[in-house]
C-alpha cells in the first residue's frame, strides 16, 4: 500500500520516516520534506479556523509522477495525563497524485506516500491507514519512557507500520 | 457536422421574409434580455438562461432527416411570419403556404412551430373594406391551431414606438422564449436519452468509446451553444471519468477492445494545444478512430480547458492541466503503450507551456503573481522535464552530447512535427523553446535557468522555502555536470543550511557529499577538510566512505598548511574532571583536568597534540567572601555537580544514527514574557530556546567508538577553547557549552581570633583559638605574633602550647610546639614555620576580668600609645548579660600595621542589693543573678564596708558551703546591720564572692571573684500623711472633701559630703534645699481637689518639718489606700548646664525633665498662693526661663514614707442603698 510513510514533529525534523524500497531512501526523504511545504501552507490556511471546524481538508499536496503524498489532517487535543483525541480532517481522492498527510494538534504530522501506479487505493483505505497509525502514535505517546520529541524507536509502531508496507506489495 | 464556437441555436423563419428582415435586428437584441427559468429532467437545478438564437430562413434541405440525431444544426423552433390582414389574400395564397409550410414540418416531425401575424395601423388604412382583424388571427388559429391556440400570436406595429407596440412585443417575445425552452428541453431530454442508451451498451462487442465520445460531446457543444459552460464541463467530465475507467479496468486486465487503438505507440509529442476554441484535426482523428491515447487527452483537455476558462476559472485550468500531466504518464505506462524515450518529456514541456501560455494570456500580471501557487507546479514540472531531456540529449555533459546524443535529439524534434499555424509568428512559444534548447548546449543551459529562476522565485514568492531549495540543488547538481562549482556552491550551502537546521540526516548527508567535491574542486581546502571530517564521522554513510573521507583528512594532514578545524565533526567533548573536584585551587598549586573525548572517525587515530586554550578572567576579590577561608565553594562544575565532573550534553548529533545536523547549531534564545491576561502585568519571564529539539536530542549512544582520556595538568584559568591537532590538521573546539571554569585564588595571609564556645564569659579563663590562614605568605623560622598586653585581659600561657598546621584541603600537615614569651607589656608567640597556603592553629587561654560594678568609665592609653577605648558595655535586651567589646592589637610579621581584633566577653552575674527594716532592725539582701548559660560554684559571699572608720557591724545569715548556681537563677544572701552610735548619712559596701563553673576540674584555683559595689544612703526625709475628714464629721464620706495633710521631716544633719551634692541655697542665713512633692492616686480612688503638686523649700536641719494641706475627695466607701505622694529633689535650672557635662549620665540618671510641666506649674504655683494654705517659697520667674529646672529623684532609703499601706475609713454619703434586682 504504501511506500513511505513518515512521522514528522512539529519542528519540521522526522520524528519517525520508513520507505520500500530501501534504495530510494534518499528520494522518499527528499520527497517527504518537500511535501512540508505544502503541509504548511494548508494548514496556515485553515489554522484560524481551526477551532471551531473539526474536519480540515488538506487537499492536493505536492504531486509528484510516481507517487501520491496523502496529507491528512488530524487535531489531537492533549487532556492529563496523556489522554488523546483525534478526529479526522477529510481528505479528498479528487486528484490522482497527491500525497496523504496527517496534522494533529500537537502539530506532529502524518504524511504517507504511495504509488501512484496503485490506483485500486480508495480514500478510505488511506483514511484507515492514518488512524491506525495515529492509533499508534497515541500508545507510542503514551509511553511513559518516551520522550516527546524523540524520535520513535517503539517496536510496536514499526510493526504497525511495516504491516501497511506489506500489505502494499 | 460542423460546429463553430459561438454559435446559436437555429430558428427557421418561414412566410414573409421580407416582413421578418425588417423585424430580425429588433428580435435578435430582445430575445436575450430577460431570462427565462429553465426547468430541467432528472431532478437537476432549475436556471435562469438568457435565450438567443440564430434566425436563419427556412429551408427544406436544411431540415433534419430523419434519424439524424445532430443537435447542433437542429432548427428547435420555426416561425412563420405573416402581415396579412386581407381574408381574400390571405385565402388565396397565404392559407397555401402555411398549409404547406405545416405539412413540411410534420413530414419533418418537428412540432415546435408558431405563426406570427404582425398588423399595423398603415395597412389597416389601406384598406378599408378589411374585416376586422380578429376575423384573420381567428382564421389562421382555426385552421392551424385545433387545440394549440397559444401557437398564434400578434405582434402589432412592431416598428412604431408605441406602448401597444411594447406590450405586443413583451407578450410576444415571452412566447418566443417559452417555446424555444419548451423545444430545449424536449429536443434535449430525448437526445440524453438516447445518449444513455448508448452508454448502457458500452459492455457489448463492437461497442465504440471514439462514436459514443462524439454523441456526448454534441451534447456538450449544445450546452455550449446555450451558454451552459458548466453543463458542457460536465460532459466533457463524464467522458474523462469514463475513459479513466476503462484504463484502470485495462490495467487491472479487464480489457476493451476498442482501447486497442489507443494503444498504439505514440508518434507525435506536440503537446497540447489550447489556443483553438477547438481542435478539429484531434476530433477528426477521434472521429475516425485513430487517435492515441494522448490525442485523446490533449483534445479532451483542451475542450475543458476552454470551458473552464469560459467559466472564469483559469487557476483550476492548472491544477487540472497538472494532474492530466501526471495522469497520462502513468496511463501510457499502465498501457504500456512504446514511446521513444524522451518523447513523453518533450510533450509534458510543451504542454506544460502551453497551459501556461494560456493562462497568461487570459489574466492580467497581478492575477498571476497573486495565483503563483497555481502556477509553480506546473513550471516545476517543466523545469523537471527540461533537465532529464537535457540529460538524455548530452547537453549537460562537460564535453558536449556525442553523436549518439544528436541522433537522439533529432528523432525527438522529428516527433514534434510542423509549428501549428497559431504559435508561428510568435517568438516565445514553446514548440520554439524547446527547438532552441534542444538545439545547444547554451541554449540549453539559458533556457533551463531560465525557467529554474522562475520556479525558485515563485517558490520563495509564496513561502515554499523547501521546494525552491529544491531546485536549487538540482541546478547545483546541473553545475556541478558542468564543471561550474562556483555557482553550485551557494544553493548547495542554503539547502545544506536547512536540512541542517530542520534535522533531515539523509539529506544533510546527500548534500554534504555534493558539498564535499564542489569544495574539493574549488579547492577550499579548508572548507573541503572540513565538511570531510562531517562526513567521516556521520553514521549514515557506509563505512567504506567513511574511511574514504577519514583518508582525505590524513592526506592533508600530512601536508604543510596548517589547517584548523571544529572539533564537533572529529571528536566530541563528552566529560571534564577536575582534581580535586571543588576546582578551586590557589596560585602554584596542580589542578588535574581529565577530558574525555569521544572520537567520532571510523577508525582509530593517533592524536599527535592536545592542546587547551583558557581564558583568563581576573575576578576581584570580595564577590567571593574569600574572607570566610573555610566556605569556599565546592562543586564549580556548571551542572553543581560535587565531584568535579563536567558531562557535556552528547546530543551533538554527531554520534549521529539518524540525525543530521553535524554540527552542533547555536542556541536561540528568546525572551518570553508571560503577561495575565486580565491587565497585562507581568506574571512571570523567561527565556525559551526555540531550537531545543535540536540542542536537546537524545542519541543512541551505543555505537562503538574510540573513548580516550588524556591527562593535561593546567596552571592557569578557564579553557574556553581546546584543539586536537593529527598532523597539520588541527580540530579546535572554538567554544564549550556548558561553561567550564576553575578558580585560582591568592589570599592575603590572615590570622582570626575565635571562642572554643559559644559566649566567652568574663571573669573566668576560657580558651580562644587562634587560626592563621597563610595565604601566600609562607611563616618563616622566628616570625612570632606580638600581643599588647591590658591590665584587663591577661593571657594565660603555658608552654606546653602546640599548633597544629593543616593543609588548603584541610588535610592535617604536622604539629609543632608553640612558644609563648611573656613580658610586662607585650606577648610574644613565635610561630613555627608554615608553606603558604595553610592554616595554622593553635589556642591560647584568656581572661577578662570583670570590672566592679558600677562600671566607671574610663580612658586608657594602650602600650603602643594607641587610645584604647574603654569597654563598653551594653546590656543586651534579650539575654540581660553585660558584654565588654576586649580589643587585641596584634602585630603579624607580614604586615607592618597593627591587627586590631575585637573579643566578647559576657559578665555572666548581676547583682542587685536592697535594705529590709524590721522595727528597727535593718538588713541588707544582696541578690546574686546567674545570667550565663552556665552553672557556677559559690563559695565565701562577703559583705564588707569600704570606711571601716564607721562603726558598722555586718551579721552574715548565709551558708558557709559551697552553693550552686545554675543557669538564670538566682542567690540571695542577707546580712543583718548593726551599729553603735548613729548610723552614718551614708554607707559604702563591697559585696564580693568567688565562683567557679561547676564544670571545671581543678575547683580550687579556678575559683574566680567576683565584686560588687554599691552605697546604701540613711534616711534624709520622712513623710508622714493624714486624712482628716471634713469638721465635724467622725468619718470621710464619698463625695465629701476631706483633708490631706502631709508634713516633710528632715531626719539627718547634713553631713559634709552631702552638702555638696545637695543643692542647697541660703535665704535670710538659713540653708534651705527645695523639694518637690506629687500626690498621685492611681487606682482613682481619690480625687485631689486643687493643686497636686508643689515646690516646698526645707531648711537644711534636723527635724525641720514642713506640712502641706489638700483637700481631696474619697469616690468610693470603703477602707481606701492612701493616694501616693512623692518626692522629688528639685534643682533649678540655673544649675542644670553645670551639672551637665556628659549627656550619657544625664540619661543614666534618668533626670526627669519639667520641660512639659512647666506651664502647670505656674499655674499652680499661682492657685497655691492665692489660697495660701502652703507655705511656698515659689520662684515663678526661675521657671519661666529656659532651661527648664529639673527633678532628680531620692536614692533608695533616702525618704522613708510613713503612711505607706495605711487605709482610711469612708463611709457613704447614706446608708441606704438600693438594690435593683431583675428577675425574669
Amino acid at each position: 500500500m504504501a511506500v513511505c510513510i513518515a512521522v514528522i514533529a512539529k519542528e519540521n525534523y522526522p520524528l519517525y520516516i520508513r520507505s520500500v524500497p530501501v534504495q530510494n531512501e534518499l528520494k522518499f526523504h527528499y520527497t517527504v520534506h518537500t511535501s512540508l511545504d505544502v503541509v504548511e501552507e494548508k494548514i496556515s490556511a485553515v489554522g484560524k479556523a481551526m477551532a471551531d471546524q473539526r474536519e480540515l481538508y488538506l487537499g492536493l499536496l505536492y504531486p509528484t509522477e510516481d507517487y501520491k503524498v496523502y496529507p491528512s489532517h488530524m487535531i489531537i487535543v492533549y487532556y492529563t495525563p496523556v489522554c488523546i483525541f483525534f478526529l479526522l480532517i477529510e481528505n479528498i481522492l479528487l486528484y490522482r497524485h497527491t500525497r496523504y498527510g496527517y496534522v494533529t494538534n500537537s502539530k506532529v504530522k502524518f504524511v504517507i506516500v504511495v504509488d501512484s501506479s496503485n490506483t485500486s487505493l480508495r480514500d478510505n483505505e488511506i483514511r484507515s491507514m492514518f488512524r491506525k497509525l495515529h492509533n499508534s502514535f497515541t500508545d507510542v505517546m503514551c509511553n511513559p519512557f518516551y520522550n516527546p520529541g524523540d524520535t520513535i524507536q517503539s517496536k510496536a509502531f514499526d510493526s504497525m507500520v511495516s504491516a501497511m508496507m506489506v500489505q502494499a506489495s | 457536422v460542423s460546429w463553430r464556437a459561438g454559435s446559436l441555436p437555429p430558428v427557421m423563419c418561414a412566410g414573409d421574409q421580407s416582413l421578418f428582415t425588417s423585424l430580425y435586428t429588433s428580435l435578435a437584441q430582445q430575445l436575450p434580455k430577460e431570462p427565462m427559468e429553465w426547468r430541467r429532467s432528472y431532478g437537476r437545478a432549475p436556471k435562469m438562461i438568457h435565450l438567443e438564437a440564430n434566425f436563419v430562413q427556412f429551408k427544406e434541405e436544411l431540415l433534419p432527416k430523419d434519424g439524424n440525431r445532430a443537435l447542433l444544426t437542429f432548427p428547435f423552433l420555426h416561425i412563420y411570419w405573416t402581415d396579412c390582414c386581407d381574408t381574400e389574400m390571405y385565402k388565396a395564397s397565404v392559407k397555401d403556404d402555411m398549409l404547406r409550410w405545416q405539412s413540411t414540418l410534420r413530414l419533418h416531425g418537428s412540432v415546435d412551430w408558431l405563426i406570427v401575424v404582425v398588423e399595423s395601423e398603415a395597412k389597416k388604412k389601406n384598406k378599408t373594406n378589411i374585416l376586422p382583424r380578429t376575423s384573420i388571427v381567428d382564421k389562421i388559429r382555426n385552421d392551424f391551431c385545433n387545440k394549440q391556440s397559444d401557437r398564434c400570436v400578434v405582434l402589432s406595429d412592431p416598428l412604431k414606438e408605441s406602448s401597444r407596440s411594447q406590450d405586443s412585443w413583451n407578450s410576444f417575445l415571452t412566447k418566443l422564449r417559452t417555446l424555444l425552452l419548451m423545444s430545449f428541453t424536449k429536443n434535449l431530454g430525448r437526445f440524453e436519452d438516447d445518449m444513455r442508451t448508448l452508454r448502457e451498451k458500452r459492455t457489448e462487442p463492437g461497442w465504440s468509446f471514439c462514436d459514443y465520445f462524439m454523441v456526448q460531446e454534441e451534447l456538450a457543444f449544445v450546452f455550449e451553444m446555450l451558454q451552459q459552460f458548466e453543463d458542457a464541463l460536465v460532459q466533457y467530465d463524464e467522458l474523462d471519468a469514463l475513459f479513466t475507467q476503462y484504463v484502470l479496468n485495462f490495467g487491472a486486465g479487464d480489457g476493451a477492445n476498442w482501447l486497442g487503438s489507443f494503444c498504439a505507440p505514440v508518434k507525435r509529442w506536440s503537446g497540447l494545444l489550447l489556443r483553438r476554441p477547438i481542435d478539429m484535426e484531434k476530433r477528426e482523428l477521434i472521429q475516425r478512430g485513430e487517435a492515441n491515447l494522448l490525442d485523446l487527452r490533449s483534445y479532451l483537455f483542451s475542450r475543458q480547458c476552454t470551458l473552464l476558462i469560459f467559466l472564469q476559472r483559469p487557476w483550476e485550468v492548472t491544477q487540472r492541466a497538472l494532474e492530466l500531466l501526471h495522469n497520462c504518464v502513468q496511463e501510457l505506462r499502465l498501457l504500456e503503450v512504446s514511446v521513444v524515450q524522451g518523447a513523453l518529456d518533450c510533450w509534458v514541456f510543451l504542454s506544460c507551456l502551453e497551459v501556461l501560455h494560456r493562462i497568461e494570456g487570459c489574466c492580467d500580471r497581478a492575477q498571476l503573481e497573486a495565483n503563483c501557487s497555481h502556477t509553480v507546479g506546473l513550471w516545476t514540472y517543466a523545469t523537471e522535464k527540461l533537465k532529464s531531456l537535457g540529460y538524455l540529449c548530452g547537453l549537460v555533459a562537460e564535453k558536449g552530447p556525442t553523436s549518439e546524443d544528436l541522433n537522439r535529439t533529432v528523432d525527438l524534434l522529428a516527433g514534434l512535427g510542423e509549428e501549428r499555424p497559431e504559435t508561428v509568428n510568435s517568438l516565445q512559444s514553446p514548440y520554439k523553446k524547446l527547438n532552441e534548447a534542444l538545439s545547444s548546449v547554451e541554449a540549453f543551459e539559458k533556457h533551463y535557468l531560465e525557467l529554474s529562476q522562475a520556479a525558485m522565485e515563485m517558490y520563495r514568492a509564496i513561502g515554499r522555502m523547501r521546494s525552491s531549495r529544491l531546485i536549487g540543488k538540482s541546478l547545483a547538481e546541473f553545475y556541478m555536470k558542468k564543471g561550474d562549482p562556483e555557482r553550485a556552491e551557494g544553493f548547495l550551502d542554503d539547502s545544506l543550511r536547512s536540512y541542517v537546521a530542520e534535522g533531515w540526516s539523509l539529506q544533510v548527508t546527500h548534500t554534504r557529499k555534493q558539498m564535499a567535491e564542489c569544495q574539493k574542486l574549488l579547492q577550499q581546502t579548508e572548507d573541503y577538510l572540513q565538511t570531510s571530517a562531517l562526513l567521516a564521522g556521520d553514521a549514515n554513510l557506509t563505512e567504506e566512505e567513511r574511511k574514504h573521507f577519514y583518508q582525505v583528512i590524513l592526506t592533508f594532514a600530512s601536508q604543510p598548511p596548517t589547517v584548523a578545524l571544529s572539533m564537533a565533526a572529529f571528536a566530541q567533548l563528552r566529560q571534564m574532571q577536575f582534581s580535586p573536584p571543588g576546582a578551586v585551587v590557589h596560585v602554584g598549586a596542580a589542578l588535574q583536568l581529565e577530558l574525555r573525548v569521544r572520537c567520532l572517525m571510523p577508525v582509530a587515530v593517533q592524536v599527535e597534540q592536545l592542546a587547551a586554550t583558557l581564558h583568563f578572567s581576573l575576578e576581584q576579590g570580595g564577590a567571593r567572601g574569600r574572607a570566610g577561608g573555610t566556605q569556599r565553594r565546592t562543586g564549580q562544575g556548571p551542572q553543581g555537580q560535587g565531584d568535579g565532573v563536567v558531562l557535556f550534553p552528547q546530543g551533538s548529533p554527531l554520534a549521529g544514527a539518524g540525525m543530521g545536523a553535524s554540527l552542533p547549531p547555536a542556541l536561540e534564545l528568546y525572551e518570553m514574557q508571560d503577561r495575565s491576561p486580565s491587565d497585562s502585568s507581568l506574571n512571570s519571564t523567561g527565556v525559551v530556546c526555540k531550537n531545543m529539539h535540536l540542542l536537546l536530542r537524545r542519541h543512541d549512544s551505543s555505537r562503538s567508538s574510540v573513548t580516550f582520556s588524556l591527562l593535561v595538568g593546567l596552571s592557569s584559568d578557564l579553557p574556553p577553547l581546546s584543539t586536537l591537532s593529527v598532523g597539520r590538521v588541527q580540530f579546535v573546539q572554538s567554544h564549550i557549552y556548558p561553561v567550564v571554569q576553575y578558580e585560582v585564588y591568592s589570599q592575603e595571609p590572615q590570622l582570626t581570633i575565635e571562642p572554643l564556645s559559644d559566649n566567652l564569659l568574663a571573669g573566668i579563663p576560657q580558651k580562644v583559638k587562634f587560626t592563621i590562614a597563610t595565604g601566600h605568605y609562607s611563616v618563616k623560622k622566628g616570625d612570632a605574633l606580638q600581643l599588647s598586653n591590658t591590665d584587663s585581659m591577661p593571657i594565660l600561657h603555658s608552654s606546653c602550647c602546640s599548633a597544629t598546621i593543616l593543609s588548603s584541603t584541610g588535610e592535617l600537615v604536622g604539629e609543632r610546639a608553640l612558644s609563648v614569651q611573656s613580658s610586662e607589656k607585650v606577648t610574644s608567640i613565635s610561630l613555627p614555620p608554615t608553606p603558604p597556603y595553610h592554616t595554622l592553629e593553635f589556642q591560647l587561654e584568656v581572661l577578662c576580668h570583670i570590672p566592679p560594678t558600677p562600671f566607671k568609665p574610663d580612658i586608657e592609653r594602650l602600650t603602643n600609645g594607641e587610645v584604647r577605648h574603654r569597654p563598653k558595655n551594653h546590656s543586651q535586651a534579650d539575654s540581660g548579660m553585660i558584654h565588654i567589646d576586649q580589643k587585641v592589637s596584634i602585630d603579624c610579621p607580614w604586615s607592618i600595621y597593627s591587627t586590631l581584633i575585637s573579643l566578647t566577653f559576657y559578665v555572666p552575674f548581676k547583682a542587685k542589693h536592697s535594705i529590709l527594716s524590721a522595727g528597727k532592725r535593718k538588713y541588707i539582701q544582696v541578690c546574686l543573678q546567674n545570667v550565663s548559660d552556665t552553672n557556677f560554684h559559690l563559695v565565701d559571699p562577703v559583705l564588707t564596708e569600704r570606711q571601716p572608720t564607721i562603726p558598722v557591724e555586718l551579721l552574715s545569715f548565709n551558708a558557709k558551703t559551697q552553693q550552686t548556681v545554675c543557669s538564670q537563677q538566682s542567690v540571695f544572701c542577707l546580712w543583718e546591720m548593726r551599729w553603735v552610735k548613729h548610723l552614718p548619712l551614708c554607707l559604702q559596701c563591697a559585696f564580693s564572692a568567688s565562683f567557679a563553673p561547676v564544670s571545671a576540674s581543678d575547683a580550687h584555683t579556678a575559683f574566680k571573684p567576683y565584686r560588687y559595689e554599691f552605697q546604701l544612703d540613711r534616711t534624709l526625709y520622712s513623710l508622714k500623711a493624714e486624712i482628716l475628714p471634713s469638721s465635724g464629721d467622725q468619718h470621710c464620706r464619698t463625695g465629701a472633701l476631706c483633708g490631706l495633710e502631709v508634713s516633710i521631716t528632715r531626719q539627718a544633719e547634713p553631713s559634709e559630703t552631702e552638702g555638696e551634692e545637695e543643692e542647697s541655697t541660703e535665704i535670710e542665713g538659713l540653708r534651705t534645699t527645695k523639694l518637690m512633692y506629687e500626690v498621685v492616686d492611681n487606682s482613682s480612688n481619690w480625687a485631689v481637689c486643687g493643686k497636686s503638686t508643689g515646690v516646698v523649700s526645707m531648711p537644711v536641719a534636723a527635724s525641720a518639718t514642713h506640712r502641706v494641706q489638700m483637700e481631696v475627695m474619697p469616690l468610693f466607701a470603703g477602707h481606701l489606700p492612701f493616694p501616693n505622694i512623692k518626692v522629688f529633689k528639685y534643682l533649678p535650672h540655673s544649675a542644670v548646664p553645670a551639672i551637665q557635662p556628659d549627656t550619657d549620665s544625664c540619661l543614666e540618671n534618668d533626670t526627669m525633665s519639667l520641660l512639659d510641666k512647666g506651664l502647670d506649674d505656674q499655674g499652680d504655683t499661682a492657685s497655691i498662693r492665692s489660697r495660701g494654705s502652703i507655705h511656698s517659697v515659689g520662684s515663678g520667674e526661675q521657671q519661666r526661663g529656659l532651661p527648664m529646672p529639673r527633678l532628680e529623684p531620692f536614692s533608695p532609703g533616702q525618704v522613708f514614707y510613713w503612711s505607706q499601706g495605711r487605709q482610711v475609713l469612708v463611709l457613704p454619703v447614706t446608708d441606704d442603698h438600693v438594690m435593683e434586682v431583675n428577675v425574669t
